[in-house]
């Protein structure tokens, strides 16, 4: 009986394990060992080559280019997506809005569409020609936006895909927040409001606090999300933009491993992207930890 | 007089609350209007595209604000044909359907063993499963590619099918481990009673009892892998012109777009968008309640 049931047990196991391994551990493994190597072009002609790749990244200008646009998005997509997300989320908790479940479908839409739809989406509203939002300037008379180039200026390329990245998970983290809001017991809202507390009291005295474990989750895959933006950056701009100023590491890494043959040093790209976003995830967990005195 | 008095001090009383419900019917527009501003900016890209999948390119470029003079269909039709969004169609299908079943099969056939059975290294295997929801696909990008290409998996569907499976595995792993641990001991021991082997126990009792858990985490994998882009770009090559390809929607929509600099077709890559945003939207008007439960499980983890 015991023989069977761990014969059974190994059967079940036996190919998931396999595929998991063979596909998802076995490259972030190889990442790592790939990153000491050198390797280029398809040849296999692999060598031992130390830090040669960490001391290239750190002499490559267009790499620290690129980790402060990454560095802006992390500074800017999180706390903007939240301020937003958690407006939201809270107005259709606390307040009787009308329309709310309308309002919850439609805010959470973009979370379902491919990221390549809306790329292409936000292709046409920053077109400089046919464009939505140049196409607005000229119904108002706008003139010294005509025929602006969005995707083509080093000065706008960056905000406005972060104004993507926003508008794709506002509504994605104001259902996981009010998900989390749910479990405040309403007799709070009671008490406090016959206590003469107001909307704003309400929302920061009771269902800020009692929501932090999910806001804090939040920011945290938020953060991490902050390191990706790869299928924005890639059908939007040409090779990043001009000279980088819209480029993500993601998109790097793609470009230098995928397209220019650069395997170790693609590699060592995402060996340093894994190591930020760890890094990440144990920052934003301590700093979102909350004091057990504070409420 | 005494009359004239208590009027007085009632609207001394009133005049306040009175002002509190101004400012509320003020606060309310204001929240109203902030939430119609998020709806247009949420909605007006999606039907931008659809207006224009109608119009001809000439009105597309001369006459932006307006409607299409008449509904016609020529754009939908280019787009699923010379501009084989079709094709791009009959890939997801072939690489999803299976990707999906096998996915919820060895999903659950993992979640089960760590739910109800005490063995070694029950508690690695699941941390281990767990700990692929936390990273990002791209980091593993590279050795992804040159393992696949020595496998002969790249430009395949079944490579592709399988590497769906094996990135899909850790959220459902962990979905269904939940689930299959809310099941009640009795059923597996009572199954035992019967005579059933293991097998028959999960395949004829445990994977119907599922049914509720697969659907849900079905319908988010379903989502995922149909709107998959970074996996499918890694894997399958560009597609040549005239030749068959094994492109996939997200990519081909890529592949439409790239290709729209210079083919200038804006009408044809307005429809092929639509054709492709249509369906999701059907299917999550139908399911959204359990959609959106499913996407905020998935982070809940």
């Amino acid at each position: 009986m015991k023989q069977g049931q761990n014969r059974f047990i190994i059967s079940f196991l036996i190919v998931p394990l396999l595929l998991y391994g063979t596909f998802v551990l076995a490259p972030f493994a190889g990442a790592f060992a790939m990153s000491f190597t050198r390797w280029r072009g398809l040849s296999r002609n692999v060598s031992f080559a130390g830090l040669y790749n960490y001391d290239k990244l750190l002499h490559d200008d267009v790499f620290w280019t690129i980790l402060g646009n990454n560095a802006k998005i992390l500074l800017t997509f999180p706390i903007i997506t939240m301020a937003i997300a958690l407006f939201f989320a809270a107005l259709f908790h606390q307040e009787a809005i009308r329309g709310a479940t309308f309002f919850r479908i439609v805010f959470f839409f973009p979370q379902v569409i491919s990221v390549s739809i809306i790329a292409i989406l936000w292709s046409y509203v920053y077109h400089p020609t046919v464009g939505i939002l140049n196409g607005f300037f000229e119904l108002i008379h706008y003139e010294p936006l005509q025929r602006f180039p969005w995707l083509g200026d080093p000065d706008t390329i960056l905000p406005c895909i972060i104004v993507i990245a926003i508008w794709q998970a506002v509504g994605f983290y104001m259902v996981l927040l009010i998900a989390g809001m749910q479990s405040i017991p309403g007799e709070l809202y009671e008490a406090a409001r016959i206590d003469g507390a107001n909307s704003w009291k309400l929302f920061w005295r009771i269902t800020v606090p009692l929501t932090w474990e999910t806001i804090r989750t939040s920011i945290i895959f938020m953060a991490i999300g902050s390191m990706d933006m790869f299928a924005y950056v890639q059908i939007l701009t040409k090779e990043g933009g001009p000279s980088h100023s819209g480029d993500v590491l993601a998109r790097y890494l793609y470009d230098q491993a995928i397209l220019q043959s650069n395997f170790s040093y693609g590699a060592t790209i995402g060996v340093v992207l894994l190591v930020i976003v760890m890094s990440l995830s144990v920052i934003s967990m301590h700093l979102t930890r909350r004091d057990p005195l504070w409420n | 007089m005494q009359l004239t008095k208590t009027s007085n001090a009632k609207s001394a009383v009133a005049a306040p609350k009175l002002k509190l419900a101004g400012r509320r019917t003020l606060f309310m527009t204001l929240i109203y209007l902030l939430l119609a501003a998020w709806t247009v900016a949420v909605v007006f890209p999606m039907i931008w595209s659809v207006v224009n999948s109608f119009k001809t390119d000439r009105a597309i470029f001369f006459d932006p604000w307006a409607l299409p003079d008449q509904i016609r269909f020529d754009n939908w039709e280019r787009a699923w044909t010379s501009a084989r969004i079709g094709e791009f169609f009959a890939n997801t299908l072939i690489v999803v359907v299976p990707a999906l079943t096998l996915t919820l099969l060895f999903a659950s056939m993992v979640a089960y063993v760590i739910a109800c059975f005490e063995f070694r290294g029950r508690g690695i295997v699941f941390s281990v499963f767990v700990a692929g929801m936390m990273f990002p696909i791209f980091l593993g990008l590279v050795p992804l590619y040159l393992i696949t290409q020595d496998l002969h998996l790249r430009n395949s569907f079944i490579g592709l099918i399988l590497v769906y499976i094996a990135y899909s595995l850790p959220f459902t792993v962990f979905f269904m481990t939940g689930f299959f641990r809310g099941i009640p001991r009795d059923f597996l021991e009572v199954s035992a009673v019967d005579g059933a082997n293991h097998y028959q126990t999960f395949f004829r009792i445990m994977l119907p009892m599922a049914r509720p858990g697969l659907v849900s985490v079905g319908i988010f994998n379903f989502i995922s892998m149909w709107n998959q882009y970074i996996l499918p770009t890694i894997m399958i090559d560009s597609a040549m012109e005239g030749e068959r390809t094994k492109y996939v929607l997200a990519q081909g929509l890529y592949y439409l777009q790239a290709k729209q600099q210079f083919a200038n077709d804006w009408s044809g890559l307005f429809a092929a968008v639509t054709i492709v945003m249509v369906p999701t939207m059907i299917v999550y008007a139908l399911f959204f309640n359990r959609i959106q439960g499913g996407f905020a499980g998935a982070l809940k983890g």
